[in-house]
């Protein structure tokens, strides 16, 4: 089974090396002639003012936290539902009524996180 | 299986497997990425009542070849205010964790670069290095435009990827496989026996199922276009607002990777659509080589009609993109919390019952 | 040696490498970044353990949610380029006595304990078993997490709202 894997590495290698190729070809045919004008940041031709690096809201910190938990929950259903098949054969109605009291509860807190209003961006 | 021929063509695993990987990259990535951006401009050309690139070549065939050319010649700046070694590792790990993907795309049912059991899911996540990547180059370039078009993009891409994943796992419930080449070959020849018309079992499962898998198709598709930052879910790169997004900075061959990486996923969902929900390489209509009687006629027929088919869903997301206005990042997220996903989490219950049966 | 030490040893050494940039980089986003290479190298390991499943779910849990998270998390802290954050070492001394009696502990527990070394059992669809003890044998558990997301997600729901609630304080 680990074989199987061998390949997906190798992919990333020929990946990282095709990149490598590039950009070292466009060193070699490239121009290196900077300036300070060339090497400022690109402001659509204004002055930059201050660094980019503010602080952010936020807003983008909960959109990931959420991501987190319901990626969870749904990776959690993978296992489950490329064996349901199987298990209904073996368990019958049992394995889905399972399976869906975790999404109900999960719901449950979808539906708060709705009441609440955490999912408007404004 | 042709990574185990070139191993034993070379008498060494290593230098197959190696050759193995790197056949998509030069036999399929690398024109399909220069005739897709021929393709969108000229699609948007004939949708604008435009003419599109003419000049070089036939009809402008050779445009793109021409744009790499110079692009390969520019300069290649690094912003003085920029990270430096962040600012040149990113293209790195998004073009990495865009190829990575295709390792474990079933070209044919003689060619698929890794032929793991969790082929999907394996994508899904190495998709993930690719919004890493994204943050890493918005945050290098030290620029306004980057750095906010990296953190929408990328706000965008988890939120998506939700709906995404649980359409996915309610076409897995039914299929039972998350192996691509196995959910491939399940649907043999003729399109009514693709997972979108309910499967290869006949029965009142499979009619009961063609609702629940279209909508999980179409639930699928949308969430895609937002996870490679397509129209209308192009708030990230919006031209007019954030000049390029995340890789306002990056000039040269390092912008050309990001094209390509962006080229690369646009198939890369396309595929993953296809090989799910529309019979992967298989043939719609039967194969010739089984009526001519020429056995290695068949392979050739399913590259071709696996590209096809992708290409053919390419050729819709460049559409949208020139139909559809762009949302806003409220709506964006309205979209994907409020709807996409009780949808998705609706036809998973639906389809969970229908399997009872 | 096989192909298999040497590939473990690759990863061995990214793991190592990126936890130590993790650790010693002067600019927090770097210790951010390098967690990407160190989450990798792990999943590499898992790979070689033949935990396939739990792999890719480290791959799309931890890059694609926890390293946003903390990506995010850096960026949302105030001025990270300018003001130099402080990855310097102090107290230095009682760090080396007490993680020198830890480590000392845990070589001489790994050396001294017979370990019981069996075959690996070697599956060839992973995730189906799992699927079918999540369902069966540890179904408790399976049910339990489900509640433990309800919760987080509560938490971050109040979170969410006081957010709220300030800003509408300073529109007033």
């Amino acid at each position: 089974m680990i074989e199987q894997y061998i390949p997906l590495i190798l992919a990333i290698l020929i990946a990282l090396l095709f990149s490598l190729f590039l950009l070292k070809a466009s060193s070699w045919f490239g121009p290196q002639r900077p300036n300070p004008e060339k090497l400022s940041t690109y402001e659509s031709g204004m002055e930059p003012v201050r660094t980019a690096r503010e602080r952010f809201s936020v807003k983008f910190y909960i959109v990931a936290i959420m991501f987190i938990i319901f990626d969870i929950e749904v990776v959690f259903l993978y296992p489950w539902a490329v064996n349901l098949k199987n298990l209904i054969d073996l368990m019958g109605f049992f394995i889905i009524a399972e399976m869906f009291i975790f999404i109900i509860i999960l719901l449950a807190g979808y539906l708060y996180l709705l009441k609440k209003g955490a999912l408007k961006w404004d | 299986m042709i990574p185990d021929y070139l191993a034993e063509f070379f008498g060494n695993k290593f230098i197959g497997y190696l050759i193995a990987a790197a056949l998509p990259l030069f036999l399929w990535i690398l024109p399909y990425a220069l005739y897709a951006v021929y393709a969108e401009r000229k699609v948007s050309a004939f949708m604008q009542d435009r003419i599109g690139p003419n000049r070089v070549g036939p009809k402008g065939l050779f445009q793109t070849i021409a744009d790499i050319l110079k692009l390969i010649q520019k300069e290649d700046i690094v912003p003085a205010s920029a990270d430096k070694p962040l600012f040149v590792m990113a293209p790195y790990v998004i073009f990495a964790g865009t190829f990575a993907a295709f390792a474990a795309l079933p070209f044919s049912s003689i060619y698929i670069g890794s032929n793991i059991n969790l082929g999907v899911f394996y994508i899904m996540a190495v998709s993930s290095f690719s919004v890493v990547g994204i943050l890493m180059a918005g945050w290098a370039g030290n620029n306004k435009y980057s750095l906010y078009g990296a953190m929408r993009s990328v706000a965008q891409i988890v939120s998506y990827e939700v709906p995404a994943l649980l359409a996915i796992v309610s076409a897995v419930m039914v299929i039972g496989s998350l192996n691509l080449n196995e959910i491939s070959e399940m649907q043999t020849a003729y399109f009514w026996n693709w997972w979108i018309f309910g499967g290869p079992v006949v029965g009142i499962k499979k009619f009961l199922l063609i609702i629940p898998m279209t909508i999980a198709f179409i639930i699928f598709f949308i969430a895609s276009l937002a996870e490679v930052n397509r129209t209308p879910f192009d708030i990230p790169e919006a031209e007019s607002e954030l000049v390029a997004g995340f890789h306002t900075e990056y000039t040269g061959m390092k912008f050309a990777m990001f094209f390509l990486a962006e080229y690369g996923n646009m198939f890369v969902v396309s595929a993953i659509s296809v090989s799910i929900f529309f019979g992967g390489w298989q043939s719609p209509f039967g194969y010739l080589g089984n009526s001519l009687g020429i056995s290695w006629l068949i392979p050739v027929e399913q590259v071709f009609w696996f590209l096809f088919k992708g290409s053919l869903l390419v050729l819709v997301q460049m559409w949208l993109r020139w139909t559809l206005p762009r949302l806003r990042v409220d709506q964006l997220m309205t979209v994907c919390w409020k709807y996409l996903t009780p949808y998705a989490f609706i036809n998973l219950v639906l389809i969970g019952i229908i399997t009872l049966f | 040696m096989t192909t298999y030490d040497l590939i473990f040893y690759l990863f061995a050494l990214i793991i190592l490498v990126s936890a130590f940039i993790v650790v010693a980089a002067r600019n927090i986003i770097y210790s951010a970044f390098s967690l990407l290479f160190t989450f990798f190298g792990v999943a590499g390991i898992y790979v070689l353990l033949n935990a396939d499943f739990i792999a890719v779910v480290q791959v799309i849990i931890y890059v694609g949610g926890i390293l946003v998270l903390i990506i995010f998390g850096v960026m949302l802290t105030n001025k990270i380029t300018e003001v130099e954050i402080k990855t310097e070492s102090f107290q230095v001394l009682p760090s080396i006595i007490i993680s020198g009696i830890i480590g000392g502990t845990l070589v001489a527990i790994f050396t001294k304990t017979n370990w019981k070394v069996a075959e690996p059992q070697i599956l060839d669809k992973t995730v189906t078993e799992i699927g079918r003890f999540l369902v069966s044998h540890y179904m408790i558990l399976f049910e339990l997490a489900g509640i433990i997301l309800l919760v987080a997600l509560i938490g971050s729901v109040m979170i969410a709202r006081k957010e709220k609630l300030e800003t509408e304080e300073v529109e007033k």
